[in-house]
């Protein structure tokens, strides 16, 4: 049987009667790259933060890596990799102080992270700057470098929150045959996007509205089924009637 | 009636003083923080009505020229006239006449919806009355929580009340940063189709936006990169300006299909585009039956390809490879 990175069972988190994840239920392939996607305020935040093991569901069973959401965040997190445009990178440590801090926090051995470290500057293309404070790289290869950071401690899933918002269209490709390395390589890609491009180049896809789960399928599949040639108009078709436009 | 009013236009807008009839006019700006180039010699003009876009992803220098423009920010260089005005010798003036939604929120998030309008409705010495026709139809679906505190405000609706605030002086130019960036497809659809609506009521806006796909709905684009302007026209002739011919490959196995053609001497570029690659020819006779038979060395599964017409980012990643190229080249020349 096809090993699982990631399984959703009904799946239900409530704050107090507002169920901002109502029975989700999915399951994502070892080595798949996974869109999630769906409206402002549909839920996704609210479910990946419980996926990364920082938040406990209400109801329902999930599993991340084979752990446990109830009862072994602390393992999720230890084989999990996180980034977000929001939030990845120190801007006043330089480029080799931020691998030798995450290498360090999910617990990558000192002479392994020198050995890697050097490596991965050299991969990037980024020996000059390695010295240099991360607050004044441009912010395409800010983001790069927050993904290669992101899998370091080579993760078994890498969960990327919007990693391409506001990158000019080359880098946006680049990060891209990135993600496609690292999928190769085994990691597990779970992505949310709100660039319907983007959403092509995932196996799968899933699209949450107003906390519940709509569709789930590979891009051509759902075209097909909306009778369509553009995932915008899959988007739009199942988005549009969504009631809740939180964020 | 008609031919009258048609020539009062025409002669208004080919008129001696050409300055005077643009809404907007940026010459030769230059903006440096520190040693960091934002805005680097840009130049443009938006006429009066025009629904105009600056199209670049983050860092272009987008926001320091909106900055130049509504008087929050001196440039360090060149000239920057608003509705006839001087930016610097009369900041005044364009503050009373330009609306301004900064990308950021930055509207009072502890005071309600209501009173936020209030708030900007008094500074500008007018009344939500006044020019309630002007706002209507977006105050409209915001009005329920008019009693909401605006820090409560889901995105979208906090990104309404923000709009009504900045049309509520009724303002000649609206400038519009960022206002769709990190919304989903349904309410940047929505947003734009309030946008359309606005234009009608011949107020001139300048938008800014990551997503290239929003630049088919403005009059006139620019395309802006590392702080300067590639490109300014409507979007149909910078489609045309597209110097070669545009293929749409497909096949089962599109990321090696993308690594092969990558390495092969007859492609001059591609890139993927959803399921598609986009691939152009070094040579300038190109055609479907040339492209098959560089595929064919491969062996993809499924091989499709077709002829297209470019879209805007298809032109934005051309013009930025040449202005990379061309970047490169002056570094050779000065001996770096």
């Amino acid at each position: 049987m096809e090993n699982k990175a990631i399984v959703c069972k009904e799946l239900t988190k409530q704050f107090g009667d507002f169920k901002a994840v109502d029975k989700i239920s999915f399951e994502v392939s070892e080595g798949e790259i996974f869109g999630f996607l769906g409206a402002n305020g549909a839920g996704k935040t609210t479910a990946m933060r419980i996926l990364c093991g920082l938040s406990y569901p209400t109801s329902g069973e999930a599993s991340v890596a084979g752990f446990d959401v109830y009862k072994q965040q602390e393992k999720i997190k230890k084989n999990i990799g996180y980034m977000s445009q929001k939030f990845s990178l120190y801007d006043n440590l330089t480029i080799l102080e931020n691998i030798e801090f995450y290498g360090g926090v999910y617990g990558v051995s000192r002479p392994e992270i020198k050995e890697r470290s050097t490596e991965l500057v050299k991969m990037l293309g980024l020996e000059k700057e390695a010295k240099k404070l991360v607050g004044g790289l441009p912010l395409g290869w800010k983001q790069k470098l927050a993904f290669s950071v992101a899998v370091f401690h080579r993760p078994k899933i890498v969960f990327l929150d919007e990693p391409t918002g506001g990158v000019d269209p080359i880098t946006r490709r680049q990060f891209w045959d990135m993600i496609y390395e690292a999928a190769a390589s085994g990691i597990t890609v779970f992505v949310t996007t709100h660039y319907m491009d983007e959403a092509e180049y995932c196996n799968r896809i899933s699209i949450m509205v107003d906390g519940r789960v709509e569709a789930i399928d590979s891009p051509a599949e759902l075209k097909k089924r909306f009778n369509t040639t553009s995932m915008d108009e899959v988007f739009y078709e199942l988005a549009r009637n969504a009631q809740r436009a939180a964020d | 009636m008609m031919v009258t009013l048609k020539l009062v236009c025409t002669e208004k807008f080919f008129g001696q003083n050409n300055s005077f009839m643009s809404a907007v006019t940026l010459k030769n700006c230059i903006k440096k923080y520190g040693d960091f180039v934002a805005v680097d010699d840009v130049s443009f003009e938006v006429q009066k009505g025009e629904l105009f876009g600056l199209i670049g992803p983050d860092g272009a220098g987008k926001t320091s020229v909106f900055r130049i423009l509504t008087t929050l920010l001196l440039a360090d260089s060149g000239t920057a006239i608003v509705e006839g005005h001087d930016v610097v010798k009369e900041f005044q003036e364009i503050r009373n006449k330009v609306g301004y939604m900064p990308g950021k929120f930055s509207l009072y998030q502890d005071l309600t919806v209501q009173e936020n309008l209030e708030f900007f409705a008094t500074i500008f010495g007018t009344t939500i009355e006044e020019n309630y026709e002007l706002i209507k139809d977006i105050y409209d679906q915001i009005k329920p929580f008019s009693n909401r505190r605006a820090g409560k405000l889901s995105g979208g609706m906090k990104q309404k009340l923000a709009l009504c605030c900045a049309l509520i002086h009724k303002p000649e130019v609206l400038f519009l940063d960022e206002p769709t960036t990190g919304v989903d497809v349904v309410s940047r659809s929505e947003f734009w189709q309030m946008l359309i609506k606005l234009k009608e009521q011949k107020i001139t806006i300048v938008v800014s936006t990551p997503y290239m796909d929003e630049a088919k709905l403005c009059d006139r684009i620019a395309l802006m990169q590392n702080g300067k302007i590639m490109s300014v026209d409507e979007p149909k002739n910078i489609i045309k300006s597209f110097p070669k011919t545009l293929f749409a490959a497909k096949a089962k196995n599109i990321y090696k299909l993308l690594q092969d053609f990558r390495t092969d001497k007859e492609i001059e570029s591609c890139d993927a585009f959803g399921e598609f690659i986009h691939i152009t020819l070094i040579s300038e006779d190109a055609n479907e039956e040339r492209v098959k038979e560089i595929a064919k060395k491969y062996n993809p599964e499924n091989f499709k390809v077709k002829i297209i017409e470019p879209t805007i980012e298809d032109t934005f990643i051309r013009l930025m490879r040449e202005q990379n190229n061309l970047g490169e080249l002056k570094e050779i020349v000065n001996g770096k």
